[in-house]
Order: C-alpha cells, then sequence, then structure tokens
C-alpha cells in the first residue's frame, strides 16, 4: 500500500492487519518512553488546509513516537494564504524529499491530486466532504474493543450526514466489517441515493432501541441559514441523543468536536456508554499503525515488538 | 450556407474532385459513390466514380473515405475579448475546421461580455482576419450579462448578431426573458437559453445522484434544468417568440421540450456529444479536466434519455459547448476546477466510436444532427446538392486514433476524450468554399 486516500481502498483483512497492528503500539503507549526507532531519519509532513485539532495533533504525535522528523504546515500563516495553489506548495515541500505528506483540504480529491504531484506516500486526512479514512480505522478500531467483531451488528449514523466525510468513509469501513448500517437525518441533510450505499435511511428516531451503536454527526450551526432544518430547536426535539434516548446497553460515538446541546445532550457525552475520549486515544495508535503500514511494513520485521522480545532486532523494537 | 453573418477569414476557393467518395447527405437526400466535384468553391456535380474531367482542379482519393455536409456548431466558447489564454479566434475556429466543421457560433459570456454593436463589429472584423471557418456571433440578452436590464438587441442585430443568448447563467429573471422575447418580435434573432435554476444548483458540481452521495459533492438535480425549461417554454408560447434550448442533460428536460413541441412552442434543442456519451460515474474518477462541466454528466437513465431524444427528433442538433480552460483553471480539486470541456475536434468521432459502431444510431442520423444547428440561428444547412456552397467534411471511418497524442489545435487540452481511442477521423474539411483543414499525414499522403 502506498497511500491511504480512501478507507474503499482497503479489504476487511487490510483493515484488521492495520488494527491488529494498532493493537501493538497501544503497548509502546504503556512504556515509561513511548517512542520507537521506527521513522528515524525520515521527515513527514503535515498539510493542513483546515483547522483541526484531533486529526493534527496525532498524526503529529503519532508520526513524533514514531521518530520522524516533523514538518507541520498550516494553511493560514503560509504561502497559502499568498495565493499559492496547491500543486505549487506541494513541490514547494517535495523539494524536502519528505516520505509521507498528510493532507487535510476542503476539497474532494485534494489527497489524490497530491499523489499525483509527489513521490511521498500521502494520507488523506480528511478532504472536502468525501472521506476520512483514519478517522474510519479508528472507529473501527475503537469499537472493536467493546464489540470484538461488528458482523451483524447494527449501527446507527444519526446527524447531517450530507456535510460529513466521517460519515462517508465510516459507512463504508463499519460496512467492510459486516455491520448493518441505517442513517438516520433530516431529509434535506440525507444525499439523495444514499441507500445505494448499502445501508437504510430514517428520518426518524422512533426506532434507535434496534442500535448496538449510535454514532451522532457534528451539526454546524450555519446550516440553519440555509433552511436545512427550519431551527435548533426542531433539530434537537427530533435528532438530538439524550438520556431518554440512549439506552444502557448502547454504545455512543461522536467524531468530534461536539456542539454540546445539539446533536448531544450534556449527559451523555459523560455517560458511561459513551466511547468519545476513547476514540480520541484509538487516533493516536491507529494512526501510528497507519504511518508503519505506509512507510515501514515491507522493511525486515514485520511486527512491532514487545518488551518480551525486546532482544530481537526489529524495526521498532526499542525505545529510541 | 447563406454567410450574411457568419464570417471567416478570405481565401481561394476550391477546386477539387473528390475521387470516388461515399457520399452521406440525409437531409438532402443524397447518398452514394460519387465524383464530388468543387469547382470555384461550390458543388458543382456529383458525378460517376471516375467520370469526373480534372480540368485544373486538385484530385484526392477519396475512395473508401466519406464525404459528409460539413458540420454546424451551434455553441461554442471562443473567449474572445478577455481570455486569449484559453482559445481565441484562430485557435478555436481551426479547432472547429480540425472536427470537419465548416461552421461556428459563438457565445457572448467573454470578458467583458458582448453587449455593445462596437463588441460585435470587432469580433466580426477579427473573424474576417483570422477564422478558418465561418462564425456568428452571439451578443448578451441582458447588459454586461448582469440579469438586469436588456441589451439594445435592435443595434446588435444591425451589427450583425446571429442572436442573443447569456449562456453560462440561466436568464434568471422571467419579467427580462419576457422583455427579450417580445422585442424579439421587432429585431429577430433566436433567443438561445442556458436552462438552469441557480436556487436549485446552489453550489452544486456534478449531477445529483447516488454518486454525488457517495463522493460527498454537491449535487445539481436533474429539476433545476427541466423547470426553468418548462417556465421558458410556457412563456415563448405566451409571446409567440422563438427559443432554442442549450446543452439538454436530463430526461426531466427531453420530456419538458416534447411537451412544449407538441403544442406548437416555436423551440428547438441542442445536446452535446458528452452528455451523449457518458454518464456522473465517470465522475469518480474525481478528474475535472474531463468530466467537469455545467449541464454535469447525468445517470444513464438520462443519457438514455436524450439519444431517444435524438433519434425521434425532439432534440434537434448536436452541439458541443466546447468549453476551453487553461491547464491551471483544472489542476486543482474537482469542486474548485473551472466548469467546460472542449469537444470540437472530437465530436463526430466520439459519437462515431460510442454510438453509431456500437448500433445505438445510424450514420444518417449522426450526420444529420451535426448539422441540424445551423436552422434554428437562420443560417442555411451545409449541403452536397449540386448548386450549393461546398462545406464537405471528408472522413476515414475506420481509422482509429489518440485523442491528444498529437496536441490540440484548440489552444486548451481539457478534452472530454483526453487519452481516449476513437474510430472514425476528419481528414478534410471544406468551409464556405475554402479548403479550412487537412490533417497533416492525409495531405502527405495524397502528395505521393
Amino acid at each position: 500500500m502506498k497511500h491511504l486516500l480512501s478507507i474503499a481502498q482497503l479489504s476487511r483483512a487490510e483493515i484488521e492487519s492495520i488494527l491488529d497492528r494498532a493493537e501493538s503500539f497501544a503497548e509502546v503507549g504503556r512504556r515509561d518512553i513511548k517512542k520507537v526507532p521506527t521513522l528515524r531519519g525520515r521527515t513527514v509532513v503535515t498539510l493542513f488546509y483546515e483547522s483541526s485539532t484531533r486529526t493534527n495533533s496525532s498524526f503529529e504525535l503519532a508520526a513524533k513516537r514514531l521518530s520522524a522528523d516533523l514538518v507541520s504546515v498550516k494553511a493560514a500563516g503560509s504561502s497559502v494564504d499568498k495565493g499559492e495553489s496547491l500543486k505549487d506548495t506541494v513541490a514547494t515541500l517535495s523539494a524536502y524529499e519528505p516520505a509521507l505528506i498528510v493532507i487535510r483540504h476542503p476539497h474532494a480529491g485534494a489527497a489524490q491530486l497530491v499523489a499525483r504531484w509527489t513521490d511521498a506516500a500521502v494520507i488523506n486526512a480528511g478532504d472536502g466532504k468525501h472521506e476520512h479514512p483514519s478517522q474510519a480505522l479508528l472507529d473501527v478500531y475503537t469499537l472493536r474493543r467493546h464489540l470484538d467483531d461488528l458482523e451483524g451488528k447494527r449501527i446507527w449514523i444519526v446527524g447531517d450526514v450530507l456535510h460529513s466525510r466521517v460519515a462517508r468513509s465510516n459507512l463504508i469501513a463499519f460496512g467492510a466489517m459486516g455491520a448493518e448500517l441505517t442513517v438516520c437525518g433530516p431529509p434535506a441533510l440525507v444525499p439523495r441515493g444514499l441507500e445505494q450505499l448499502g445501508c437504510r435511511v430514517e428520518h426518524s428516531l422512533d426506532r434507535i432501541e434496534e442500535a448496538d451503536v449510535i454514532y451522532a454527526l457534528r451539526l454546524q450551526n450555519e446550516r440553519m441559514n440555509e433552511s436545512f432544518v427550519p431551527s435548533l430547536r426542531e433539530y434537537t426535539a427530533h435528532f438530538q441523543i439524550d438520556s431518554r434516548r440512549l439506552g444502557a446497553r448502547q454504545l455512543l460515538m461522536h467524531p468530534g468536536p461536539v456542539n454540546r446541546g445539539v446533536e448531544l445532550s450534556g449527559e451523555v457525552i459523560d455517560s458511561p456508554q459513551s466511547l468519545i475520549a476513547e476514540q480520541v486515544a484509538s487516533g493516536l495508535v491507529v494512526r501510528m499503525a497507519i504511518l508503519y503500514e505506509l512507510l515501514a511494513a515491507g522493511d525486515e520485521g514485520t511486527e512491532p515488538a514487545t518488551d518480551d522480545d525486546a532482544g530481537r532486532p526489529t524495526p521498532i523494537g526499542h525505545p529510541a | 450556407m447563406t454567410t450574411a453573418q457568419l464570417d471567416m477569414r478570405a481565401g481561394k476557393a476550391a477546386d477539387l474532385i473528390l475521387r470516388g467518395a461515399s457520399v452521406l447527405d440525409p437531409a438532402a437526400g443524397i447518398e452514394g459513390q460519387h465524383d464530388v466535384v468543387v469547382r470555384g468553391g461550390r458543388i458543382a456535380e456529383l458525378a460517376a466514380p471516375g467520370s469526373a474531367a480534372l480540368d485544373g482542379a486538385e484530385e484526392i482519393a477519396a475512395a473508401g473515405l466519406h464525404a459528409f455536409p460539413a458540420f454546424f456548431d451551434p455553441h461554442v466558447h471562443l473567449r474572445v475579448p478577455g481570455q486569449e489564454h484559453k482559445e481565441d479566434i484562430e485557435t478555436g475556429s481551426r479547432s472547429a475546421a480540425a472536427g470537419g466543421y465548416c461552421g461556428i457560433v459563438a457565445m457572448a459570456n467573454t470578458e467583458p461580455p458582448v453587449s455593445t454593436p462596437a463588441d460585435i463589429d470587432s469580433l466580426r472584423e477579427a473573424a474576417r482576419a483570422s477564422a478558418s471557418v465561418g462564425v456568428g456571433f452571439l451578443a448578451t440578452v441582458s447588459e454586461g450579462m448582469r440579469g438586469g436590464e436588456l441589451t439594445e438587441m435592435a443595434a446588435l442585430r444591425d451589427a450583425g448578431a446571429l442572436g442573443f443568448s447569456d449562456d453560462g447563467l440561466p436568464v434568471r429573471s422571467t419579467r427580462l426573458l419576457r422583455r427579450a422575447l417580445q422585442y424579439q418580435r421587432l429585431c429577430g434573432g433566436t433567443i438561445a437559453l442556458h436552462e438552469e435554476d441557480p436556487e436549485l444548483s446552489g453550489d452544486g458540481v456534478m449531477h445529483e445522484g447516488p454518486v454525488s452521495a457517495e463522493l460527498g459533492l454537491a449535487g445539481i438535480p436533474s429539476v433545476s434544468e427541466s423547470t426553468t425549461i418548462a417556465r421558458d417554454a410556457a412563456l415563448a408560447a405566451y409571446e409567440g417568440a422563438r427559443i432554442h434550448v442549450q446543452h439538454l442533460s436530463a430526461a426531466e428536460s427531453v420530456e419538458a421540450v416534447r411537451a412544449a413541441k407538441a403544442s406548437s412552442v416555436r423551440i428547438t434543442c441542442e445536446a452535446s456529444p458528452h452528455h451523449l456519451c457518458l454518464t456522473d460515474e465517470e465522475v469518480r474518477s474525481l478528474d475535472p479536466n474531463r468530466f467537469k462541466m455545467n449541464p454535469p454528466l447525468r445517470s444513464e437513465a438520462d443519457r438514455q434519455a436524450l439519444i431517444e431524444g435524438l433519434r425521434e427528433g425532439t432534440i434537434d442538433c448536436i452541439a458541443t459547448d466546447h468549453a476551453p480552460h487553461a491547464a491551471d483553471e483544472k489542476e486543482v480539486p474537482f469542486e474548485q476546477a473551472a466548469m467546460g470541456v472542449t469537444g470540437l475536434e472530437t465530436a463526430f468521432a466520439a459519437i462515431h466510436t460510442d454510438l453509431v459502431l456500437p448500433g445505438v444510431i445510424d450514420l444518417g442520423l449522426l450526420i444529420e444532427r451535426l448539422g441540424g444547428g445551423a436552422e434554428p440561428f437562420g443560417v442555411e444547412r451545409p449541403s452536397l446538392a449540386p448548386g450549393s456552397e461546398a462545406n464537405v467534411a471528408l472522413c476515414d471511418l475506420a481509422a482509429a486514433w489518440t485523442v491528444g497524442e498529437d496536441g490540440y489545435e484548440s489552444r486548451s487540452s481539457n478534452s472530454w476524450c483526453a487519452g481516449r481511442e476513437l474510430t472514425g477521423r476528419v481528414l478534410m474539411t471544406v468551409a464556405s468554399g475554402q479548403v479550412a483543414y487537412r490533417l497533416r499525414s492525409f495531405s502527405l499522403g495524397i502528395a505521393t
């Protein structure tokens, strides 16, 4: 695998193999020195055209824990502000001969274009409303730790699906893992023809109790101005997940950042069913596993070592 | 062709004999093997193969080749004035000649838009200096294409505007469109309409359907086009006006035009080769260079409806909507890329490859519809009937070629066929009695 541009490029087995590797990185995170030398001497560039807290910080920390040299470029304050095109920016950064570029961009297909313009491996960290494959992988990883198998599990994705790349990538990833998918939201926020992705579409939460997992999406305030829904009050009345709607055996997820009191009530965010904080922790180890998969998996000794076999030479076996 | 309002560079009137060509001109009822004799730029006769005396004419061995009436494109963007880095009259008309066209209609959405008689004067003068084929110019319906007030339509017609269009944008205001349709009684000139409801299209970049849902791209629903067609057909009926609907893309739009024609509205319409050959599935590649245009590529059902409309005559003609763009306007993510693809050099070959060879439509229908864009704009249909001005496309139906391999005549390379192998190629074009184009390898071949 040269790039990670879309979750659709991964088979179930490939997804599982990345997540298995993430499990072994979770072990690294429990050590005193949480760093391995795998990517020593290699350069990772993060190129973010949109604001991001979780994705950006976890990719940066993942690269650092793997001992890569990190160049972090944000559109604000860079030449992008001065009107430089994506192609020219990528050519400039490619002059440093990075091993890998992580890109977040407000438009679909940006990562795919970058992959055409550089020799580096490319990770799509979100392109427009299209895809967010590393988020899908960390979500499957998180769920796997609670359900061990997603086969036949009922997952409801609730909210503004139209504007959500997380929803698209998760529909593909959860579907690949065998889950039964339902998408639920106001009609104008569920794209026409979405059923053909293999999910059921609902416009009310009446049957939400059947769900094993409720995955809520962020509702951006500006949607109200565009008449996608009449008012925040109507939206929360029909689609907010609150303690009445969240059952004791159901798991709750959200990609963050949460609009407290909009898509989720305050009490469910902090409830025992909520996996939201765990998703963030998963993000780090899964992104380490993705970096490893793209940059080191072809190298000698493909398995990260544990303390037990620390004597054996492996790419990531020793603290740096 | 009546060239009163088409302009091109003056040149030598052709004297040619296309020896033993397969001649096909369905509109004139001509089909068979003939020596096509062109003298002084006119079709002198269609003689029995091998019988025409050379008499100082250039002889072209055309056995096994097809001679068609040259094509007419009612929808081309020449980008003059203001965007000469994309195209100009010389390159655009050469591109047309290479596609077998003898006449084209240039849209008015330039920078600034063509809104004054002086604009028309200078464009016509430029065409007389540099155009390889006849070019007719439209003026905008609204002043500066701002959608507010009418242009001086009568003065524009006097200056030689072929008709009117705000193409690139719809005429949003029903008040303004109604005034233009009323004024047409005074000044004539077809009003050509880009049909789209901006409220429904929003910030859409592709057809709204399962593919847009999957790609997370904002969709342009079919009804954005069809509701506006129905609205404008009703206005045209009420005012007794003559309208031409541009680039139909959706099944609902074919139905709207069909209904309007059935109730005797004076309406004609066009469809583009890319809408007849491709669907929104292509957009999965996220390649804006080949697959981003407005109206967008739609579903397979829409494509089938367009083909049916073409067959039954609801769709009068094929128009390329040739829309050149510079590389840096296309080498960006799909949503940010400019709308439009070039099409003049590939229209015949692409439809021949995708629809005629598989037996979806027959060759005669293709040739008929490639000439159907003239009459809606008051131009005589190109014909091979003896006595006509010579407008001929000489084609090799068996020639296979890769689009873009030898570059383009157009200044831009955003061809929707880029990289594709097509079967059928224009070897030579005669436009308004002058040789407008010869394929290089073909002219070398006949020199031996």
